[in-house]
């Protein structure tokens, strides 16, 4: 890990650190999500395990988005993207410590849901349940690698917090198709999950390469 | 000269869909299985090819875009507009094959729609280069076009694995007609020599309003040089 990255990683985090704005509107709209598709779906026995990972997923994909927003805007204030330019280190090092700052916000969102999401729903995990310690971290990593590079595409048009989520939910479905059908599998136990943890490591080494490589043209795109 | 050719290639163009049409509705035999209905084959698969064609030629462009905006800026001016002009026009045809498709669908299979391999990454598709159009409105200025560039790249690499996902997840739409090894594949002469002239055809008028469209993008362009150009004449 070199410097530069480091160093904008630990900025990252303590800012979140002083604030907890990302964290907090990200763990209270999750919650929301959660009560409002309990409320709309009554999820019950069998039937709660069976949506109970679509659920899981998309409650988090649309409260990370949240976080994404604002992963770039704070560094508008004060001009501190065009200094962020001038830095003659690469801006993979920049992309790689947001991605890390935001895979963690989201880990630590995810985590914090766990319970009221096995309460809320009556859950009784019949597969093999650590394997959610392997899906649940590709599937995020999935979602911020793009998120953090979409964000940063979008931060210079008009729209850009609602154009974030129309340019990353088209290009993360097959991601969450694979999180949302892994997940299922793992809860219910009723097929093995191996195919589709494989195909979101592909994808995420996939993602992830494209984002490094394309990231220094997006960001001095002028 | 350059008129002529227009004209030209229009009249044959409009002739060569009048003849499309009249062998696909009169001169087509019915489908032992599907009857009638069969007959929109003709519009639903030339579509399709157009339309993934087209998309093929954004990601052409979208690359050329960005391989030669430093060096080249009117070449990448260039591979711009042909990038937008095969977004635009293959969302059109992709908007053709998803109301074509859910048509032919409801008599086939008895439903309008379902979540299979190539019908999702269709939709997918779609929304991937809708989500193209809508940032090149929301961009503003010559960063705009680098955005795009990269988002096109972007919605490329997914296209692949939208359609591997979905095909290990479940599959209804019948398997490739041809060049394919499994059973009932194929078709007769009567019906394939039809579907080719309508592919001939689709294929002639959708490249028609791709020229139309780039040729359009690049006056856009000039426009925009020129009022840039004398926007800084007048300060000096």
């Amino acid at each position: 890990m070199t410097r530069a990255l480091w160093t904008h990683l630990v900025k990252d985090l303590r800012i979140e650190w002083r604030s907890l704005d990302a964290l907090i509107s990200m763990l209270f709209f999750s919650g929301l999500v959660v009560v409002l598709f309990s409320i709309a779906f009554d999820p019950q026995g069998s039937f709660a395990r069976q949506i109970a990972g679509g659920v899981l997923c998309v409650a988090t994909m649309f409260a990370s988005v949240s976080a994404l927003n604002q992963a770039w805007a704070r560094e508008i204030r004060h001009q501190v993207m065009d200094a962020q330019r001038m830095v003659p280190s690469p801006g993979a090092e920049l992309y790689l410590a947001k991605v890390l700052a935001n895979f963690f916000f989201v880990t630590v969102v995810q985590v914090a849901l766990a319970p009221i999401f096995v309460v809320m729903y009556n859950l009784r995990i019949v597969g093999n349940g650590w394997l959610l310690a392997l899906v649940l971290p590709l599937g995020t990593w999935a979602l911020v690698c793009n998120g953090v590079f979409f964000a940063a595409l979008s931060i210079r048009t008009r729209n850009r917090e609602l154009l974030l989520s129309l340019i990353l939910f088209p290009i993360f479905i097959p991601a969450l198709l694979a999180m949302v059908q892994a997940t299922n599998a793992i809860l219910t136990g009723e097929s093995d999950p191996t195919l589709w943890i494989k195909m979101l490591f592909g994808y995420d080494i996939l993602f992830t390469t494209v984002s490094l490589l394309l990231f220094d043209v997006v960001f001095h795109a002028e | 000269m350059k008129k002529f050719a227009v004209v030209l290639y229009a009249a044959v163009t409009v002739a060569l869909m009048i003849w499309g049409f009249y062998q696909a509705m009169y001169v087509a035999p019915n489908d032992a299985m599907q009857g009638e209905i069969f007959r929109i084959i003709y519009y639903h698969v030339p579509s399709a090819t157009v339309a993934f064609s087209f998309f093929a030629i954004n990601l052409v462009g979208s690359i050329g875009y960005l391989a030669s905006r430093r060096q080249h800026v009117e070449r990448a001016l260039k591979f711009d507009a042909w990038a937008l002009a095969g977004a635009e026009v293959g969302v059109v045809f992709c908007t053709v094959v998803l109301i074509t498709g859910p048509i032919w669908g409801r008599r086939a299979w008895g439903i309008w729609w379902t979540w299979d391999a190539r019908l999702t990454t269709t939709l997918v598709l779609w929304l991937i280069y809708v989500s193209y159009l809508l940032l090149r409105r929301f961009a503003a200025g010559p960063q705009m076009q680098t955005l795009a560039a990269v988002l096109g790249i972007f919605g490329a690499v997914d296209v692949p694995i939208v359609y591997m996902s979905n095909r290990w997840w479940r599959t209804q739409h019948p398997s490739p007609v041809f060049f394919s090894s499994s059973p009932g594949a194929g078709m007769a002469w009567s019906m394939a020599r039809v579907l080719l002239w309508n592919m001939l055809a689709w294929f002639c008028w959708g490249v028609f309003i791709l020229i139309l469209r780039y040729f359009v993008e690049r006056k856009c362009q000039q426009n925009a040089a020129a009022e840039a150009r004398e926007a800084l004449e007048s300060n000096d």
